[in-house]
């Protein structure tokens, strides 16, 4: 029988959540590196005991903690994330000139095929990549020197690149994403990158169609249609067809567009997610009433909010914090600010919580372990 | 031998309890120390200062014999009961919220 294994990053620890395929009965473990902000865990394709996790802590920096066992036991590797040559400088908050820092990791991304491999994405905005299992990291610099790197600003949550998506049908093609720069994609293994913003409005940016500065929140695809990519930006909702050369707006009838988390059901590769949040001044549901949001391909809304909290709801959700399993019927997992991690075993339909106390989570992953 | 205090968060990632003991060559200074502490236990590289630059990350503070070192120039003498080992090195996480 499957088994369900839910990795949480909180900002004071990480937890792991495992339950089998009927996902009625949790257990907890953790918290696994307590009082840590562990901003992303995330299990390795080809090897499901195979765990990275990215702890971090603005008194003592940066750790990559390892599991070998699917994190029962954890070892720190290599933390020393180093740019590649003279750093330069990109725009601060004010636009003037400002030293590139290395502050965080935020995203880990295991290679598909090779437990060895992960990437790692940083603020202030950068793209590094392990072949030892995390023991030393190189900067694949092609992207901060992209010639508009000079001009990358960030978003209120620092300069960060967030999002790291692999194609599955291309190896040599990589997604990124960074706040607040836009969407990157390279087609020969993360060498050389171009920016892929086109069709992106935002107007909070002198020209709001500008080849770079759109705050790009999350990005998702289905792995059997790498090309379609869905898109929540700061604000809009987007979509596009064509390997992000085009995007098009799809909020349609949701009732904000504003919001950090997509994804795409296991199953039905149109079949897309959203948790719509009031405004980029106010990170909360609309009304106090927490609602995923679903729709077929886009434009066309239905709120799922059954088991969901329908008043006094004021929590966020952050981009990496939603998460699809690959069972029939699809698991759906989020995790909130407020603690909670939700899950539906129905694609959406109902929802309820498997934890409710746990610090404010920052991430959500999940592993199908057959 | 020179006794070091490491904050919880930094004993919990080196797997050490209680105070650390470390000998340093002669004329010892927070470099010689921490150039010691770090090769014992690599794990702490980039945690208490730097990788590159050994700059002292800025939420990490230094004491020693009720006086704040913190400022004091990498290669200026620890003090002498520092170095004697009848008082310890404090490494201090910075009270800064959290």
């Amino acid at each position: 029988m499957s088994k369900i294994r839910v990795l949480v990053g909180t900002r004071k620890g990480a937890f792991v959540l495992s339950a089998d395929a009927k996902r009625r009965d949790w257990k907890v473990s953790g918290p696994f590196f307590g009082g840590w902000e562990i901003y992303h865990v995330k299990a390795s394709p080809a090897d499901p005991n195979r765990i990275y996790a990215s702890q971090t802590s603005a008194w003592f920096g940066q750790q990559i903690q390892r599991s070998d066992d699917g994190g029962e036991t954890w070892n720190p590797v290599g933390n020393a994330f180093l740019y590649d040559g003279v750093t330069g400088t990109h725009q601060w908050y004010d636009g003037t000139p400002h030293p590139w820092e290395f502050k965080r990791v935020w995203h880990l991304e295991p290679s598909l095929d090779d437990p060895d491999a992960v990437y790692a994405g940083v603020e202030d905005a950068a793209l590094f990549a392990s072949k030892d299992g995390g023991a030393s990291w190189t900067e694949l610099s092609g992207l901060r020197r992209h010639s508009t790197g000079s001009s990358w600003q960030p978003g209120a949550g620092g300069m960060c690149l967030h999002t790291i998506l692999i194609d599955p049908k291309d190896p040599k093609r990589m997604f990124v994403a960074i706040s607040a720069a836009g969407a990157f994609r390279s087609d020969d293994r993360g060498a050389t990158w171009r920016p892929i913003n086109r069709g992106l409005r935002s107007q909070y940016i002198p020209d709001p169609a500008a080849e770079v500065g759109h705050c790009v929140h999350r990005i998702a695809f289905h792995p059997s249609n790498p090309n379609t990519l869905f898109m929540q930006k700061h604000w809009d909702v987007m979509r596009s067809d064509d390997g992000g050369e085009n995007w098009r707006e799809i909020s349609g009838n949701l009732p904000t567009d504003f919001g950090f988390v997509i994804d795409v059901h296991a199953q039905e590769p149109e079949t897309v997610y959203v948790i719509p949040i009031k405004s980029d001044s106010e990170h909360y549901p609309l009304e106090g009433k927490l609602a995923v949001y679903r729709s077929r391909g886009g434009d066309e809304w239905e709120a799922l909010t059954k088991g969901l909290p329908q008043e006094d709801c004021y929590v966020n959700v952050l981009r990496d914090a939603m998460a699809v399993d690959t069972l029939d019927p699809c698991g759906i997992y989020f995790g909130t600010t407020g603690g909670q991690v939700y899950a539906s075993s129905d694609a959406g339909g109902n929802w309820s919580p498997i934890v409710r106390d746990l610090p404010a989570v920052l991430s959500v992953e999940v592993q199908t372990l057959v | 031998m020179i006794r070091v205090v490491l904050p919880a968060h930094l004993r919990t990632l080196a797997r050490v309890d209680g105070e650390i003991t470390l000998d340093v060559a002669e004329r010892a200074t927070q470099r010689s120390l921490l150039d010691a502490l770090e090769a014992r236990y690599p794990v702490l590289r980039g945690a208490i200062r730097d990788h590159v630059s050994h700059k002292r990350r800025a939420y990490v503070r230094f004491f020693a014999c009720e006086r704040d070192l913190s400022h004091e120039l990498p290669d200026a003498p620890l003090p002498e009961a520092v170095t004697a080992g009848s008082e310890p090195f404090l490494i201090v996480g910075a009270i800064a919220g959290g």
